[in-house]
């Protein structure tokens, strides 16, 4: 297994604290994400699992986030240069793909690279070598809504990946599927990840999604809970 | 269970104060309703071989005015042996909840620590998990292993929901055991 090198953290946070009005949802939580490692975050619903995601993707707020590479802290960070890091280095994904429904699955997985400025014949002959890996074969001219679940987030993966991001952030990817298309996205996933050496941050409750992760750290309210002692 | 783990439940009972065989097998069999009930020639025998091993103790007899009743006791050396065996985790395969629970409840009625031992046999669960998941995900692994391993997966995860929701209900589960 290629697991990665946790001495070298991509993304690291220390004590992040975070409030929605009075709910106190991070309250110093800290986690270090290595380079191409397959990281799993469950906890039970509220343990602050999404927050988390959400402040060291840059999505929500900004957050006291540092990567050590490019060494940039993500709390310092300008509007600009927050929009560029989401645009190249990270890619997301949530439990509904958030496809965008007018659009081919082609055009949809094309789109992050038109919008880097890539022109359109050649990102969509990108895109469709991503939809190949993820196994999405001869439905490049379906719309979301003519796709099956996991069809679905499947190219939402692929979209996630078709700039090379170093880290992409999954937020319960398969919590709509059923176990074998659970499955299918989840093998998809670690394989290309590994094969692309691209770090995966992994939001989920399930406990065979998160066996498919190197690592696992578990959430309870709002910090990490302590790690069990493995004999 | 039975076999393997009487002694230590018989054990784990005593934790609570000396008893009579009698109240150890009753008791038993309202703790663990799903087990096999002892048989009182179990009891007494499991017993004598606690005292032949110096982990219990015969404290006295009682007789209330019918036949003769002999009390038991546990010993230092039985609480530390109590204590070693609850917080040793259980092998990782299928159709271990039952050793599992029986654990948890034997660490709640000795007071021993059930959340530090959910957390370890947790672990040992994930471990186990990510073995399984990485061979049935293996580029060309046959559909023999991939069932396979599909089935011990669904098994442990079982066990694995079990654990989170007895830990997250631990506080009320231990009122629940102290107050009987």
């Amino acid at each position: 297994m290629n697991h990665g090198d946790s001495k070298v953290p991509l993304l690291a946070a220390r004590d992040l604290t975070k409030a929605h009005g009075r709910t106190e949802a991070l309250r110093g939580a800290s986690v270090e994400l290595g380079a191409g490692e397959i990281l799993a975050v469950t906890g039970a619903s509220g343990s602050g699992k999404s927050t988390l995601l959400h402040c060291l993707a840059g999505i929500r707020h900004r957050a006291p986030v540092r990567p050590d590479d490019p060494g940039e802290r993500l709390d310092q960070l300008s509007e600009n240069r927050l929009s560029e890091l989401r645009r190249t280095d990270f890619g997301v994904v949530f439990q509904f793909g958030q496809l965008i429904p007018e659009l081919t699955a082609l055009d949809n997985v094309a789109l992050p690279l038109v919008l880097a400025g890539t022109s359109r014949r050649d990102a969509q002959a990108r895109a469709g070598e991503w939809l190949e890996r993820f196994g999405v074969r001869g439905q490049e001219t379906l719309r979301p809504g003519e796709m099956s679940g996991g069809q679905a987030q499947r190219t939402a993966l692929a979209r996630a990946l078709v700039t090379g991001p170093k880290v992409v952030f999954a937020d319960e990817p398969t919590g709509a599927l059923d176990s074998l298309a659970t499955e299918q996205v989840m093998t998809a996933l670690v394989h290309t990840a590994r094969d692309a050496g691209t770090s995966v941050l992994l939001i989920t409750h399930d406990a065979q999604v998160a066996a498919y992760a190197d690592r696992e750290v578990r959430m309870d309210d709002g910090v990490m809970a302590t790690a069990g002692v493995t004999a | 269970m039975i076999g393997m783990s009487t002694r230590h439940i018989l054990l784990g009972l005593l934790a609570s104060g000396p008893s009579h065989g009698y109240d150890l097998k009753r008791r038993h069999d309202e703790r663990f309703p799903e087990a096999r009930p002892l048989a009182y020639g179990q009891v007494y025998t499991t017993l004598q071989r606690l005292v032949r091993d110096g982990l219990a103790e015969i404290e006295g007899t009682d007789s209330d005015g019918g036949p003769e009743r002999t009390r038991y006791r546990s010993t230092e050396d039985g609480s530390l042996e109590l204590a070693r065996w609850a917080g040793e985790i259980a092998p990782p395969a299928p159709f271990v909840t039952n050793e599992i629970f029986a654990k948890v409840v034997v660490s709640i009625l000795s007071g021993g620590d059930a959340d530090a031992y959910l957390r370890a046999q947790r672990a040992a669960h994930m471990e186990r998990m990510r073995e399984l998941t990485a061979v049935k995900t293996a580029k060309g692994a046959d559909l023999a292993t991939v069932l396979s391993a599909d089935y011990a997966l669904n098994h442990l995860d079982a066990d694995l929901r079990w654990m989170n929701t007895t830990a997250a209900r631990l506080t009320t589960l231990t009122a629940e055991v102290d107050a009987k």
